[in-house]
């Protein structure tokens, strides 16, 4: 058996026995380090990949592979280096965050004495540590995410799954996840599915952008915007006089034009803003303009445009 | 390999009973209600002559709810946490990951089985030998129960349903059918309707072993036939209905 140390998906194709085609003929081969992002929006296919690379579900066409392992033939060898939290997993009520852990890790095998100390010491490292004990019910949802979180980070695992970690969670508790994933993603790989793009923009090595059970583009985030013809963006209040742009002028529903321009145009627009005193501002596109522009519709995240 | 298996049927045990029983203690309470509760019905409604009987059925019920229950709790465990998929995914196998849920069911229902088997042990006096007939029924009852939920579970897609499911299950195979009385005192046109269900034939023979009901060696050897051939037939089902990982 070789390991590759990659993630490849040839031709993986999904159609459920209602009809629903969920994945047509998805090919990706990414390393198997670090954090890979698989963003898109709800129904894209996001979970249904996910589900397949897990060893969760059968896919209708094509053959997966992680480390050079097939997902369907060697799944049980797989398993034993993988870990998944699921898309609206949930911390069981009656249990408390160490007896969540420490149970875990008994299904993965580990002895119930090292399964009780490494739950202790993974939730202390996960700042779970005083409320170990409390019913997972009194927790708040942040909190129940990281129990989550610290079953699969105690397991040791090589390849993690997080399917939508973050839905749900205030800015902070957002911000915290973050940390932990990319604390994780020294020794460990993670795969992670989101729908909010500057949880990718700003953890991912890699990034995927699915529509429709289609990858649309695959890369870095540099990469991705080499990708775009439009690479910069230029906002300006509504009501400034412009001159004739070239690139794609897009009125925001904060009042803004947003003009996304190459960057020799966005040189010369500038200078000619500057020259008007007109107020304005130029960034390289973020991945809400990439994702606009790849999927060819609205942006995903709330501060869209109107058209 | 042992070892290792063993902690992963603990890992079910723990998460599906210790902990809950633990945790919530009333849920001790809950278990013991129902069985004791037509139980006492029986004793008094048949001023004592059916207490041999309602004990025996107590445990049938005991034994058969804790294997529907199963279905509930695979279900809420599947669904409501999402549990189920973080257990597909680790090393541990369908079969463990069952078998420690279906001994999680009994260790909850312990408190039941408990007294019963003190109150069976009081008045229901057996030798050595009928003794474990009742409990090859006892097993028998379990199994077939274990599979039905089992493969139900695959097919229920929420709580709500899961739940009806094991109430409707219990009803109609715990309460409905004799269990707690001899099949004789159901009026004829009837009587055939409860021989549908599989506690029926095995609560004939444990009624049989234990004296309080009279059959034939023919009737006995049916019994047993169709108690066997119906447990099989409900293993087959759970283990061909069953999915792991989804398709």
């Amino acid at each position: 058996m070789s390991h590759s140390g990659e993630i490849v998906c040839n031709d993986i194709g999904k159609v459920f026995s209602t009809g629903k085609v969920a994945l047509s003929s998805v090919d990706l081969t990414i390393p198997a380090n670090g954090i890979f992002a698989l963003i898109g929006r709800n129904g894209a296919g996001k979970t249904t990949l996910t589900r397949i690379l897990s060893t969760l579900l059968e896919p209708t066409t094509g053959k997966a592979t992680i480390d050079g392992l097939d997902v369907m033939a060697d799944a049980k060898e797989l398993r034993e280096r993988m870990s998944v939290v699921p898309q609206e997993g949930r911390t069981v009520q009656w249990m408390t965050p160490i007896q969540s852990v420490s149970s875990y890790l008994l299904w993965r095998g580990m002895s119930y004495r090292d399964s009780r100390i490494k739950a202790e010491e993974t939730l202390a490292k996960v700042g779970l540590g005083n409320i170990q004990n409390k019913l997972n019910r009194t927790l708040s949802g942040g909190m129940k995410r990281k129990v989550l979180v610290a079953m699969v980070i105690a397991s040791d695992a090589e390849f993690i799954f997080l399917d939508e970690p973050s839905t749900g969670l205030d800015p902070i508790s957002r911000q915290e996840l973050w940390h932990l994933m990319t604390d994780l993603s020294r020794d460990r790989f993670i795969f992670l599915t989101t729908h909010y793009l500057e949880e990718a923009e700003m953890v991912a090595d890699r990034i995927g952008i699915l529509d429709d059970g289609k990858l649309l583009a695959l890369g870095s985030l540099d990469e991705l915007r080499q990708k775009i013809k439009h690479q910069y963006s230029l906002k300006v209040p509504k009501g400034v006089d412009l001159p004739a742009v070239e690139g794609k002028v897009l009125a925001r529903k904060d009042g803004q034009l947003q003009i996304m321009t190459t960057q020799e145009e966005a040189l010369r627009l500038s200078r000619i803003l500057i020259e008007r005193k007109s107020q304005f501002s130029l960034t390289p596109i973020n991945l809400d303009d990439i994702f606009s522009d790849v999927v060819g519709g609205v942006p995903m995240n709330g501060d869209g445009v109107d058209g | 390999m042992m070892r290792r298996t063993g902690r992963q049927l603990l890992a079910s045990i723990m998460v599906n009973a210790i902990y809950e029983m633990k945790n919530y203690p009333v849920v001790l309470l809950n278990t013991v209600l129902a069985p004791l509760s037509f139980l006492t019905l029986i004793w008094f409604v048949s001023h004592g002559t059916l207490l041999g009987p309602a004990i025996i059925g107590g445990l049938i019920m005991t034994m058969f709810s804790a294997g529907t229950s199963l279905q509930a709790d695979l279900s809420h465990l599947k669904n409501d946490f999402k549990l189920q998929d973080m257990v597909v995914s680790s090393p541990t196998s369908a079969s463990t990951y069952v078998l420690g849920i279906a001994i999680s069911e009994l260790i909850y229902n312990l408190p039941a089985i408990l007294i019963l088997s003190i109150l069976f042990y009081l008045f229901v006096p057996v030798t050595i030998l009928q003794l474990t007939g009742i409990v090859i029924v006892m097993i028998f009852v379990f199994i077939t129960s274990v599979s039905l939920g089992f493969a139900l579970a695959t097919l229920s897609s929420d709580i709500v349903q899961s739940f009806a499911f094991t109430r409707l299950l219990t009803t109609l195979f715990s309460t409905l059918a004799p269990v707690y009385y001899p099949i004789t005192y159901i009026p004829l046109p009837y009587r055939y309707l409860a021989y549908l269900s599989p506690t029926t034939y095995a609560a004939q023979i444990a009624q049989n072993l234990s004296g309080a009901l009279v059959s034939s060696t023919n009737e006995l050897v049916i019994d047993w036939v169709v108690l066997i051939c119906l447990t099989s037939v409900f293993l087959w089902i759970g283990i061909s209905k069953s999915r792991w990982r989804e398709k």
